[in-house]
This record gives structure tokens, sequence and C-alpha cells, in this order.
């Protein structure tokens, strides 16, 4: 039972880290604003999600009341970065149209 | 497990420090947002990883929920105040 | 007033719940000053939360609840997307950015904000504005991401609504 969880535990940090590690390369790479905007916002929400869930099971490998009140409080984080990450996207991207950036399109580059 | 938490901890430190170059070096504004955003979902992790490696999660999950709302408040507020500003591309010819 | 009854009873309810959920301790002066707050925050804002209590409420709660895994199916095969796109070495022949606009027939507010928040969920795709007429313009990173717009998506947040 303990090196099932572990191995669950393990599997989900190594995905986040992938999602971490994509996310970084993602804004590092791409040629303009509203496209960093994509890895930026959502790989990192990925990335978080699945580590808040693994250090979920992690912790309730030892059942007491307080580590399932750190559980739930740790459900909380996913539910409010999962609802406040598209719209601190949408901000972003609002503000970015109103100021009058033009997004980079494959014409513009080759024209 | 702590030892893998640690050098978890370790390599999310390097993410944020290339997350950083975004945000000194972007072109304009809104990039710079981009990489502070990105800073701060990492810091979220960072901080229950602090948790575990010090065996106070109890202490750290209600800093890192109050860490991840603040995030959210400040990427919201920067993004309505610099609404207003008109030719926000042209700062890089400063 | 019956109504503004039920909304202030269901924001206490709210409240509560979440001030148990944070605290995590029963000792009697904890929970008074817990009750304290969450009565001062129901009589400052209790129409804010619930602000037409009606039975709909609770059906639509339900379907919204068969909605969420075909939702969280999407958004992971769309992260992979994207992922495959980052990590590849030759990323500016396959990225190809663009904006399209469509109209749905979505009317109601809070359908039109969760067909929003589930474009922006799924990557590759991105809303930049949605009016109350339901049109939307979306800001797509390829070409495959825009064409599944707005398709079935559209389709289930109406079933899940009711329209």
């Amino acid at each position: 039972m303990h090196i099932l969880i572990n191995s669950i535990v393990i599997g989900l940090l190594f995905i986040g880290l992938i999602f971490f590690t994509g996310g970084t390369l993602g804004i590092l790479r791409m040629p303009d604003f509203y496209t960093r905007l994509h890895p930026a916002g959502k790989l990192d929400t990925m990335g978080l999600m699945s580590f808040v869930f693994a250090f979920c099971i992690y912790n309730l490998e030892h059942l007491t009341w307080d580590s399932l009140i750190v559980s739930l409080k740790m459900l909380l984080i996913v539910f409010f970065v999962s609802l406040s990450s598209p719209t601190a996207t949408h901000a972003i991207v609002d503000a970015g149209i109103r100021a009058g950036l033009k997004p980079w399109t494959k014409k513009n580059k080759e024209g | 497990m702590i030892d893998l938490f640690t050098y978890i901890g370790i390599y999310i430190c390097f993410l944020m420090i290339f997350s950083l170059y975004r945000g000194i070096a972007g072109p304009t504004v809104l990039d710079r947002l981009i990489g502070v955003n990105a800073i701060g979902s990492k810091t979220v992790v960072f901080l229950l990883l602090i948790g575990f490696i010090y065996k106070r999660i109890d202490m750290f999950v209600d800093i890192a929920l109050a860490y991840g709302l603040l995030n959210f408040i400040a990427v919201l507020a920067a993004a309505r105040y610099f609404h207003k500003k008109r030719g926000l591309y042209e700062e890089s010819k400063f | 007033m019956k109504k503004r009854v039920i909304s202030f009873i269901l924001t206490f309810l709210f409240m509560g719940i979440l001030w148990i959920t944070l605290s995590g301790k029963f000792e009697p002066l904890l929970l008074f000053l817990g009750l304290v707050s969450v009565i001062i925050v129901t009589l400052m804002s209790g129409n804010l939360l619930f602000s037409n209590p009606s039975n709909d409420y609770t059906i639509t709660f339900f379907r919204f609840l068969g909605y969420l895994p075909w939702i969280i199916i999407q958004i992971i095969k769309a992260n992979i997307h994207v992922l495959k796109i980052v990590f590849s070495p030759n990323m500016m022949e396959k990225i190809d950015p663009h904006i399209i606009v469509f109209t749905t027939r979505l009317k109601k507010d809070f359908s039109i904000v969760t067909m929003a928040n589930s474009i922006t969920l799924t990557p590759g795709t991105i809303t930049v504005t949605a009016n109350p007429d339901g049109k939307f313009r979306v800001h797509a990173i390829d070409r495959p991401c825009a064409e599944d717009l707005p398709g079935e998506m559209e389709e289930r947040v109406a079933k899940v609504f009711g329209e």
C-alpha cells in the first residue's frame, strides 16, 4: 500500500514538473505576447493542479482529522486557481487589445 | 520522499529564474506581467513543498492559499491599470 | 421577501462551511468569533452570491456536475497538444496564431461566462471578447485548435443551462 501511494505521488509530481517546464519554455520561446499567454496561463495551471493532487494524496497517507482539513484546503487552492486563472488570462488579453497591440501572425513575418 | 521534495524545489527555483528573464527583458509591460504571474503560480507549489520539508504543512497551506489569491488580485489590478495607458508597446524605444 | 431570506440562509451556510474548513478547530471562542463574522458578512453582502435563488439552481448544479468530466478530459487532451507544440524543435512552423469570430445561440449571462471560461481553460484558445448577444472573439494558436469551436462545447453548455 505504501509503495502504491508513493508511486502514484511520484508519477503525479513528474507530470507536474513536465507541465511546469513546458510552461516556462513556452514563455521563453513564443514570438509575441498573445501566444505567450497560451502556455503561461494554462500549462502552469495544469502543473499546479497535478502537484497539488500529488500533495493531497501524500498528505492523506496518515489519515487524521488535521490531515483531512489540510487536504480540503489544498482542494480549495485548486478550486480558486481553476476559477481565477482564466479570469487573469482574460484580463491580460483585454488590456493588450485595448492598448492596441497587434497579434503576431505568419503573414506579417513573411511579407 | 523528503529528499525528492528538496530536489523538486531546487528545480522549480531554476524554472523561476528562467521565468524572471521574461519579467526583466520582456518587450512590453504585459510580457513582464505574464512572467510575474508564472512565478507566482510556481511559488504556490514551492510554499507547499517548504511546508512538507519542514513538517509544518498545516501552517504553510494557509500561506499558499492566501498567496494564490493575492497573486490573482495583483495581476487583475495591474491589467486594469494598464488599460488606460495608450502606447504600451512604445516602451521598448526608451 | 421570501427570496431574500433564502439567499441569506444559503450565504450563511456557505460562509459557515468555509469558516470551519479554513479554521479546523472547534473551541467555543473560535466558533463564536466565526459566527459573529459570518453574520456580519451575510448582512453586508447577503444578496450578492445567490442573487435569484429558485429550484432551477439545484437542477442546473447537478447538470453542471455532469458537464465537469467531459471538460476535464478536453482540458487534458488540449494541454498535451500545446505541450507537444512547445517542446517541438520547429515550433515556428507549427504555430499559426489567428483570431476567429463566431456567434452562438447562448443568451443567459451565466452560460456565456461558463462558455468563455471553458474556452480559455482549453489550451490553444483564449476568449478575447464575449458579448451578451453570444458573439465571441477567440484567439487560437493554430488551425486544429480553432476547428472544434463552437461545435460540441456550445451544445453541452446549452444543455446544462437549459437553452
